[in-house]
């Protein structure tokens, strides 16, 4: 074993190997930064050095470009408001508000610095791991994974603050629409409307981008500011982000060991982590509390996560050929390629090559994450720029991510219908994160517990791994209860917890926003029990499970109005849908004429109409956005829309 | 042969396209894509101008959106080609209403067999008589993705052995079936040849599994005969007509021959549109039968694909002709059968 370690890090410091890696992380960075690319992208762009490369080179290069993935994409989570993959999706929570208080650059170098000792952390924990791992991975039977994703859904009381009714309505709706398309039991089709687009369900990036990404965009429109509204000392926030860090080390270091436990197990990785981790840290953490509106520790907390997250992935991957995450099948794929069979041989005969995958690992995340923080203070000054301006940019760059996901123009209705109930939310309160942690564990929640059933019957419930987890969610669920009564106790109101709870206790407020909603969430619930009532047993027991946290939130967010004497407010809801209203304009409107001639279309009316920039600044970005588009349409041979116009102006490619 | 490859050196070849597209309806790693982009190197290599290949992955609806697409899309130039599995294979012969793609307009340039081992977890029984006697009667998990995908014939062969196998569906792949069964929650699993190799060999060296019969291959007759990568284990058609009253005239056995065929004779698929050129699918047709003599190609192949060689031309389109018609008397029967053995109701147009 330690022979291998040596000839790992032997193949590894080669300038050929190192050579190969940069490439793999310049790739890597390039479709992370891009939201809505990832490694599929990154694999096209590899795949022709692949063949007959040497395996241990062909490893390093493939390597550096899935390490780097969960790095790149905070630019776009943070500057942006736009989750580019499921690893950065608890990453907006706290920094998209950051940036916005004119702290993207902190957030920035402190999120990259995490990202890099995560992916360290993972690497070296993984270094041990991976030798013993093969009795953990196959101690998860479908049970612990059942209520594991439990476990993730009792995030939503912790990131629903005070409303937790509204909280469980959200998730209920995430649950619905994740449980959208074929029942996984008997493949029967469900809730789909008879619309062949939802056969499979709405795409998780669509979700992402309509429930975080579209409100922030009509928000930032509606207000006519750039996106930091804060602009004082916006550069320099850099060296604060770095102290952070330091300050958190505590936090980083379970964060990214969480992670990479979490990752090791195949089927859940990726997207429950970072809520997980961020739940754990808006917890746990001391001293004042701003999650949600800008608290640096809920980036901090993901991202350390994210990263170690990718390198325990790698442990199904290589001892089972079970890939942990969606990037780490294409990872297996390449495997594959190169003609290596994952399996028990990757820990006997072949260790020096899954050392050599280790450390590269670790050392992609060290070169992509010191590649991101030299690029964080510049990058963070998009944010000082009058948001008119960039808005044709973002607007196509969510576009144009949105579209990635299946390539069909179902993916822009459903990212609008999305992004109208997003819209909704956020206007009145609603919990977002908890309809996207509905959404995301909708699936596996449903799968693991049948399988679980038929598998194990109820007496898997009673296996020492479940009752661990177990305790592990009702201590999550219980642990401000039990500090809430402890500072009771003590009786000392001027604790800072206490404070803070005080706050959750405000007066429950309403308005025609809260109104449509609980109307449209009953409605919601009483169609899908239609259109589900005749399948079978295991495949509808799911969704109506669904309709009742759906429908029951919903009626008990009403009953709370009634009783308690909720404060009406004014939710403006009018000029908002009018913005949304108006990108389902450009959505239809693209796909008739095709996507780059609208996007360069509306991009200069836009700019001349709206934005009244100078003519210079009007033909410079919409050159910009050409180019983009038709650039990566190029590198990536990727396809777009292409209606009545481009067809004609564009040479087909 | 001999009249097409004359025709093709007489008349003016038409030129192959620079630039090749290949519709792969899986996502990027999953088999189909590695199969694909493995091959085309290969084909790529093979054709005079090296043309190159681009691989359009259009995953979603379990292969049936990305061969719709390009059923009703892909121009008849020779340039587009389209890459299909067992999971696209089957909703056609089960007619799935989703299913707008007709295999009888396109024609196959090669294609791969695969094999595959059914094995059990040794504490059921010292030898694979016991083991199978036990499985008889006792109730037995098996992890399996969809009922009408990959694992349609082995179900059907379990019960045909009367084997009480209880499939628990949702897996995501045949690596998360072999997966329940390590952890030991399947008592039962399945696995094509190269997975086999890699992945259970391990566990029948380590005496926790048992491997009980190899589907077996088929010969150029259409009759199912031992697989030469497991000379040594019986196939299912063995086990099935040993038993009593049994014949291969048998309306389930002629069931899971047309799946057997159609998903595992022709796993993988290499399809152009039927109306291209006549020349220029000779010359594709030419370079695939110099492909599967190559014996570099055959190496790479056997070492990532599995031990069996690749089926070109007229031999697959015949193969796959007559595993696509399915009687109507048949379709019936299979649906009959999902929904009374296991409960699931199919819908077919």
């Amino acid at each position: 074993m330690f022979e291998s370690m040596v000839s790992g890090i032997g193949q590894i410091l080669t300038v050929s190997h190192l050579l190969y890696m940069c490439l793999g992380v310049s790739v890597g960075l390039l479709v992370g930064i891009i939201p809505g690319l990832g490694g599929i992208a990154g694999m096209a762009l590899l795949l022709p050095f692949l063949y007959g490369m040497d395996p241990g080179l062909a490893l390093g290069m493939l390597m550096g470009m899935v390490a780097v993935i969960p790095t790149g994409d905070t630019f776009a989570s943070v500057l942006m408001g736009i989750p580019g993959s499921s690893s950065s999706q608890a990453t907006v929570m706290d920094g998209f508000p950051l940036a916005k208080k004119g702290q993207a650059a902190r957030a920035l170098s402190s999120a990259f610095l995490s990202s890099l000792c995560g992916g360290v952390i993972g690497a070296l924990i993984l270094t041990i791991f991976i030798l013993m791992a093969r009795p953990l991975v196959l101690g998860f039977s479908s049970s612990e994974l059942f209520v594991l994703t439990m476990l993730g859904l009792a995030m939503v009381a912790v990131l629903s603050g005070g409303q937790l009714f509204k909280g469980i309505a959200a998730c209920g709706l995430g649950l619905l629409v994740g449980a959208m398309g074929t029942a996984p039991a008997t493949g029967e089709f469900r809730l789909n409307m008879g619309i062949e687009y939802l056969f499979d369900g709405i795409p998780l990036v669509v979700v992402g981008l309509g429930i975080f990404a579209i409100p922030e965009i009509i928000e930032l429109m509606i207000q006519k500011s750039s996106i930091a509204r804060d602009q004082a000392g916006l550069g320099k926030g850099w060296k604060r982000g770095v102290l952070d860090v330091w300050q958190n080390r505590g936090l980083v270091a379970r964060c990214a060991g969480i992670g990479s436990i979490i990752g090791t197990i195949p089927g859940l990785a990726g997207s429950v982590v970072d809520w997980l981790t961020y739940g754990y840290a808006s917890r746990t953490v001391k001293g004042e509390k701003h999650f949600g509106q800008g608290d640096i520790r809920g980036v901090i907390a993901p991202e350390s996560a994210n990263n170690a997250c990718a390198c325990g992935a790698m442990v199904p991957t290589l001892l089972f050929g079970v890939p942990g995450s969606g990037t780490a099948a294409i990872f297996l794929g390449g495997l594959l390629l190169l003609g290596l069979e994952p399996g028990v041989s990757m820990i006997t005969t072949h260790l020096d090559l899954t050392y050599n995958i280790i450390w590269s690992l670790a050392l992609a995340n060290i070169l992509g994450a010191a590649f991101c923080l030299m690029l964080a203070r510049p990058v963070a000054q998009l944010t000082r720029v009058p948001f008119a301006l960039i808005a044709p940019v973002i607007t196509m760059l969510v576009l144009f991510a949105a579209y990635q996901a299946t390539r069909s123009l179902g993916d822009w209705y459903s990212l609008i219908a999305i992004g109208a109930i997003g819209l909704m939310f956020k206007q009145a309160g609603w919990s977002r994160p908890a309809f996207l942690i509905g959404f995301v564990l909708a699936p596996g929640a449903e799968t693991y517990f049948y399988q679980s059933i038929q598998f194990n019957g109820l007496a898997g419930f009673m296996r020492p791994g479940v009752l661990i987890i177990l305790s592990i969610t009702a201590l999550a669920l219980l642990y401000p209860l039990g500090r809430k009564l402890l500072a009771r106790r003590r009786n000392t109101a001027s604790d800072k917890t206490a404070a803070t709870t005080v706050v959750e206790k405000t007066q429950a407020t309403w308005g025609v926003v809260d109104m449509i909603l609980v109307v449209g969430m009953l409605l919601v619930a009483a169609l899908s029990w239609y259109d589900v009532r005749d399948i079978s047993f295991i495949a509808h027991v799911f969704p109506m499970l669904s309709i009742v946290f759906l429908g029951g939130g919903a009626l008990a967010v009403a009953i709370q109005i009634r009783t308690e004497g909720a404060i009406r407010v004014e939710q403006p809801a009018l000029q908002g849908l009018c913005w949304l209203a108006g990108l389902l304009m450009v959505v239809v409107v693209a796909s008739v004429l095709g996507f780059v001639s609208t996007a360069a279309l509306g991009s200069l009316l836009f700019l001349t109409f709206v934005a009244r920039a100078h003519w210079l600044t009007i033909v410079l970005i919409t050159l910009g956005i050409v180019a983009f588009l038709l650039g990566m349409q190029s590198l990536l041979s990727l396809q777009y829309p292409s209606g009545l116009l481009d067809g004609l102006i564009l040479p087909s490619s | 042969m001999a009249f097409q490859s004359s025709q093709a050196s007489e008349t003016a070849k038409t030129p192959v396209p620079d630039t090749l597209t290949w519709t792969v309806p899986f996502g990027v790693g999953g088999g189909t894509d590695v199969w694909a982009r493995f091959m085309s190197h290969w084909v790529g290599e093979s054709l005079e101008n090296h043309p190159a290949i681009v691989i359009n992955n259009v995953p979603g609806g379990g292969s049936i959106t990305g061969a719709n697409l390009f059923y009703s899309r892909a121009r008849s130039n020779g340039a587009e080609m389209i890459v299909t599995s067992a999971s696209t294979q089957y909703p056609a012969m089960l007619k799935d209403p989703r299913v707008r793609f007709d295999y009888s307009r396109w024609t196959p340039i090669i294609a791969a067999p695969t094999g595959g081992v059914v094995y059990a977890q040794s504490s059921m029984g010292e030898d694979p008589k016991k083991i199978m006697e036990h499985l008889r009667q006792h109730e037995t998990k098996f992890g399996a993705q969809t009922p009408t995908g990959l694992e349609l014939p082995i179900l059907l062969a379990f019960d045909m052995l009367g084997l009480q196998v209880d499939p628990v569906f949702g897996m995501r792949s045949r690596g998360e079936g072999r997966l329940a069964f390590e952890r030991g929650e399947a008592g039962i699993d399945f696995q094509t040849t190269s997975a086999y190799f890699s992945s259970v060999t391990p566990l029948v060296k380590s005496g926790q599994a048992v491997p009980l019969f190899s589907l077996g291959v088929m010969n150029d007759d259409n009759i199912i005969v031992r697989d030469p990568a497991f000379p040594d284990l019986p196939t299912f058609s063995e086990l099935y007509l040993a038993q009593p009253d049994t014949s291969r005239d048998d309306m389930a056995y002629q069931v899971y021959h047309k799946f057997f065929a159609s998903g595992y004779a022709l796993q993988k698929l290499l399809l152009v549109p039927r109306d291209i050129d006549a020349s220029l699918l000779a010359t594709y047709l030419d370079a695939a039968r110099k492909l599967a003599k190559n014996p570099e190609f055959l190496e790479a192949a056997r070492q990532r694909i599995g031990p069996y060689d690749p089926v070109t031309g007229e031999v697959a389109a015949r193969q796959l002709e007559a595993a696509m018609q399915m009687s109507q008397e048949r379709r019936q029967w299979i649906v009959d059968w999902l929904k009374q053995r296991h409960d699931i109701r199919v819908v077919t147009q």
